[in-house]
């Protein structure tokens, strides 16, 4: 069966790929580009840990075909550092211990991102709602929440 | 899922052709956030996925004249939220169907996926039906039109023949001193699947009811328009008497099933006290309140 040719921007880098109708996306950014940032925990859309950004929206890699991103750029966790130097979130979260096992985390990252990118100063209950699509079951969601809080404290004060 | 072939269609055209060729054996693919699940689950096994989001007529919200709107069937509940002046002229529709799943699903699942997956629990298709929405409907014999409330047939089951798709959801003209709600019950406060789902649209001037369409979700085989409904509330001032009335003629309406999640009695309350609460909520948002 013929692969179908798919040209995308990932991480602001043009990357082509050959995949399977079935393939997710989540497939082959694992699979085959080696970008196994994204973890697939559930594969059915419920616990986030899968999370990209596709064209400035946040999506469940899990849940589109890896055919459907052409021509769209895609942000995952592994370009959310910028030459070695971790971004806000990240170094927010280590410093809050705002992660455990670590396997919900990119997914946590991403959509913490997409939700500063949409919304620079969300209130708590902004965060709560814009994050109930990710599911951790080590820390808890208190020091997830009150380290995306600082993050938008600290974007406002550099303003 | 290993037989299946994709193909992204560029026009109605093109996907209502692949469609009619497959014979059967074709699903169109929207946000996949349900089709997905079932394709990876077994439950469906196409030959031919046909992902319909870069046909224009689909992926548009146009206000074709003056507070009427026509909705793409793909759009998502991401970009229909962002159209400042759809969500101020149907608040119901919106909520309805921002309550479906997370941030990440939101950015990809479809109003018309909602629809043509059939579920008699769909959030969405109360609101719309309340609404007065008129489904959109391209095929290989041309276009049809039908109103949203003649689109089920059973759960999982809609009008759709072999090769038809959804296109586009038009809403009628929206008048001043209109509004909308939909609510729902769920065992959880998000994230859930309603027990039950009530829509209520109401024209509402100088206290008296001009206007008025109720539709329940998750009650019945299919969502249903109350239509004994809109004759008791049109001329009257909706007061409790009225409503108490309505919410009876909702209860006796209701033919739910009895599950985990709710029982039959259980369903059938609550459907007559969300009438209430919806109505109520409609009235204060005509009223500005």
């Amino acid at each position: 069966m013929a692969k179908i040719q798919v040209s995308t921007k990932i991480n602001n880098e043009n990357v082509d790929y050959l995949c399977e109708p079935h393939d997710t996306m989540l497939d082959v950014l694992r699979n085959q580009l080696e970008l196994t940032g994204s973890k697939e925990s559930c594969g059915s859309g419920d616990c986030g840990s899968c999370s990209i950004i596709l064209d400035g929206e946040l999506v469940c890699s899990c849940l589109m075909l890896a055919a459907e991103a052409e021509g769209s750029k895609l942000e995952t966790i592994e370009g959310m550092s910028e030459g070695g130097k971790l971004h806000a979130l990240q170094q927010k979260f280590l410093e809050k211990a705002a992660l455990q096992c670590g396997i919900c985390t990119p997914g946590f990252l991403m959509a913490s991102k997409a939700l500063l990118d949409h919304n620079p100063s969300p209130t708590e209950t902004e965060v709560r709602f814009w994050l109930a699509g990710n599911l951790c079951r080590c820390t808890g969601y208190d020091k997830i929440v009150k380290a995306v809080l600082e993050v938008a404290e600290d974007m406002k004060e550099s303003v | 899922m290993s037989d299946t072939q994709y193909l992204a269609a560029s026009t109605i055209e093109e996907a209502v052709n692949a469609h009619s060729k497959a014979n059967g054996s074709a699903r169109f693919l929207a946000g996949g956030t349900d089709l997905l699940v079932q394709i990876k689950s077994g439950i469906r096994k196409p030959n031919l996925v046909i992902d319909v989001k870069k046909i224009v007529e689909l992926n548009s919200i146009e206000e074709i004249s003056e507070n009427e709107f026509v909705v793409g069937a793909s759009v998502s509940g991401v970009n229909l939220n962002r159209n400042k002046k759809f969500s101020k002229l149907w608040p119901g529709v919106l909520e309805a169907f921002r309550l479906i799943g997370s941030e990440q699903i939101q950015g990809r699942a479809s109003l018309g996926g909602n629809i043509c997956n059939g579920s008699p629990a769909g959030d969405s298709v109360p609101a719309l039906i309340a609404a007065g929405c008129i489904a959109l409907i391209a095929g290989p014999n041309g276009k049809r039109e039908i109103p949203i409330e003649e689109f089920h047939i059973g759960p999982g089951k809609t009008v759709l023949d072999n090769g038809e798709m959804l296109v586009s959801l038009k809403f009628p003209k929206r008048e001043i001193n209109s509004s909308d709600t939909y609510l729902r019950m769920t065992p959880r406060t998000e994230m859930d699947i309603a027990v039950v789902g009530c829509g209520v649209n109401i024209t509402f001037e100088n206290n008296v009811c001009t206007a008025a369409r109720v539709s329940l979700g998750a009650v019945a085989p299919t969502p249903l328009l109350i239509k004994e409904a809109s004759k008791i509330m049109v001329g009257s001032d909706l007061n409790s008497e009225i409503l108490d009335k309505v919410s009876k003629i909702c209860m006796d309406l209701c033919d739910p099933i009895d599950d985990k999640r709710g029982t039959i009695d259980y369903r059938t309350k609550v459907a007559g006290v969300l009438f209430k609460r919806a109505t109520l909520t409609t009235i204060d948002r005509i009223k500005g309140n």
